[in-house]
């Protein structure tokens, strides 16, 4: 899969890994490394990572061409992906983070559509459902992973358009279920 | 009690111990046969030592020696016996042959030393004076710093070219007084007319050092200084004079003819890097034929401008034409 990864231009061209000091010129670097960090990280399935994965990784570590963008410039890229809302860290000491090439609230958008199409307003659905059950097989969300999923629930429920209920089933485990309202508002 | 200098052939001292107090060794000669009577007839020991039980022994020690350098006995004609006044003695050392010459001119060493002490004494006097002096111009050109307004401009020079001359510092900072003065605004009119032809020959711009080495180099004598030059410089423009002063943002200052548009050169370095895909500011400024200095301020203009972009790595820094801008 990762062979099939298409390189942007940028990839070969020497001054990407240099963080430029010109602002406008800035400006499109870190747009141009943003939208790589989210389709390398959706073409590879990866939702999380740890910057000295980053680091390593041929996303930022360009061994051919002999350039590497450096800790610091990385991480003001991945606060660039923070502040769109494609990235959320994991710990304090930002060492991890959870990477998602679509933004919660657009992942909430998928759902909440494809409930209101096939006329489940109101049901109840565990979380495995929705993205390994058969009936979504079809949808983009399919095979989401769980962190992502969560954050995309929160946010319909920000909207009052879903409500998370937490169900012990007797055993260890908890649950997450989601009743999905359609507010016909 | 006495024993004539003169017996002494040799002083030495012993420095104080542990239970034994510092002493001075005599060394004598053997006693001459009218030897005046006194504590011991005889002695098997050639010397006495002298026993200092508290102090006092370095001074007598210095005293001594001098006496024995100088020999004063010697130059007295007539008899110094300590006791009465009697004829000259046998046991009198005399100022002949090789020690005589020996001792004249360790005299006359004694005296030069002196002379020149007494020298040294009269230039340490004159340090004396010479703080009190730079304390008091100091104290002066404060004051003149306090009233400004109230002292003309050309005493103002007078009395910090004497200040100068004395060597004391400016405490008056170059900017208040010295971008606007007489002495500036000629000396940037002849700046423009020496550099007019330099800079043509050197595509129009030159770097400030390049400037001042090349005035310098003409003058002579009466050379400028940087600050001169400096302030003189910044008066270029608005005496309306052929050329101008610029400053970089990394700090660099040259000297550009008004007619040189360093902009437009940009648009013909970003050719040149496009051409060759890449380059260094050594690699830039010899294609074009200029110093590296400048060259590095014409690619820096570029990027600020937009038209090129860097990449820094280990193997240095290069730019680029900027693709991020032009490339979708």
């Amino acid at each position: 899969m990762a062979m099939s990864f298409e390189w942007p231009w940028q990839y070969r061209f020497p001054p990407f890994f240099t963080l430029q000091p010109n602002v406008d010129t800035r400006q499109k670097q870190l747009a141009a490394w943003c939208s790589l960090v989210l389709s390398f990280c959706r073409l590879h399935k990866q939702s999380s990572m740890t910057v000295m994965e980053a680091q390593e990784s041929p996303l930022f570590n360009n061994v051919k061409l002999q350039r590497k963008l450096p800790v610091e410039s990385i991480q003001i890229v991945l606060e660039e992906l923070r502040k769109k809302g494609n990235l959320e860290w994991l710990d304090k000491s930002k060492s991890s983070f959870l990477i998602m090439w679509r933004r919660p609230e657009e992942w909430g958008k998928l759902i909440y559509q494809w409930v209101s199409r096939s006329g489940q307003n109101n049901s109840i659905f565990t979380l495995y459902e929705l993205t390994n059950g058969e009936d979504t097989e079809d949808e983009e969300f399919h095979g989401l992973d769980e962190a992502t999923l969560l954050r995309a629930l929160q946010a319909l429920q920000q909207e009052h358009k879903a409500e998370i209920i937490t169900v012990s089933d007797g055993r260890a485990a908890v649950a997450s279920l989601l009743r999905l309202v359609l507010d016909p508002s | 009690m006495a024993i004539l200098l003169s017996q002494i052939v040799f002083i030495e001292e012993q420095a104080a111990g542990i239970g034994k107090s510092a002493k001075i060794v005599v060394h004598l000669h053997p006693a001459p046969p009218n030897k005046e009577p006194g504590p011991f007839q005889s002695s098997k020991n050639s010397y006495i030592k002298l026993s200092f039980k508290e102090h006092g022994q370095i001074e007598f020690y210095r005293r001594l020696s001098e006496e024995m350098t100088q020999r004063r006995w010697e130059n007295m004609p007539v008899s110094q016996s300590l006791q009465t006044n009697r004829g000259p003695q046998p046991g009198r050392i005399r100022a002949v042959g090789i020690v005589g010459i020996e001792r004249k001119l360790e005299e006359k060493r004694k005296e030069t030393d002196k002379n020149i002490s007494e020298a040294f004494e009269d230039l340490s006097k004159l340090m004396i004076k010479a703080k009190e002096m730079v304390e008091l111009s100091k104290s002066i050109a404060n004051k003149i710093k306090d009233k400004q307004g109230d002292i003309t401009e050309d005493e103002t020079i007078r009395f910090k070219s004497y200040l100068l001359s004395m060597g004391i510092a400016n405490p008056v900072t170059r900017e208040t007084y010295g971008s606007g003065t007489q002495y500036h605004m000629q000396l940037a009119k002849q700046l423009a007319g020496i550099l007019q032809v330099p800079l043509e020959e050197r595509g129009g711009i030159m770097s400030l050092t390049e400037v001042y080495c090349l005035v310098n180099r003409a003058r002579g004598m009466e050379l400028l200084s940087p600050e001169d030059l400096v302030n003189a410089c910044k008066m270029l423009e608005a005496l309306k004079l052929p050329l101008r002063l610029r400053v970089f943002d990394s700090g660099v200052m040259v000297i550009e003819l008004q007619s040189h548009k360093e902009e437009e050169m940009v648009a013909s370095a970003l050719e040149t890097v496009s051409e060759k895909g890449s380059l260094t500011s050594e690699e830039f400024a010899k294609l074009v034929g200029m110093s590296v200095l400048l060259a590095k301020e014409r690619l820096l203009l570029a990027e600020k401008m937009g038209h090129l972009c860097r990449d820094d790595s280990v193997e240095g820094l290069r730019f680029y034409p900027n693709l991020f801008m032009t490339q979708s």
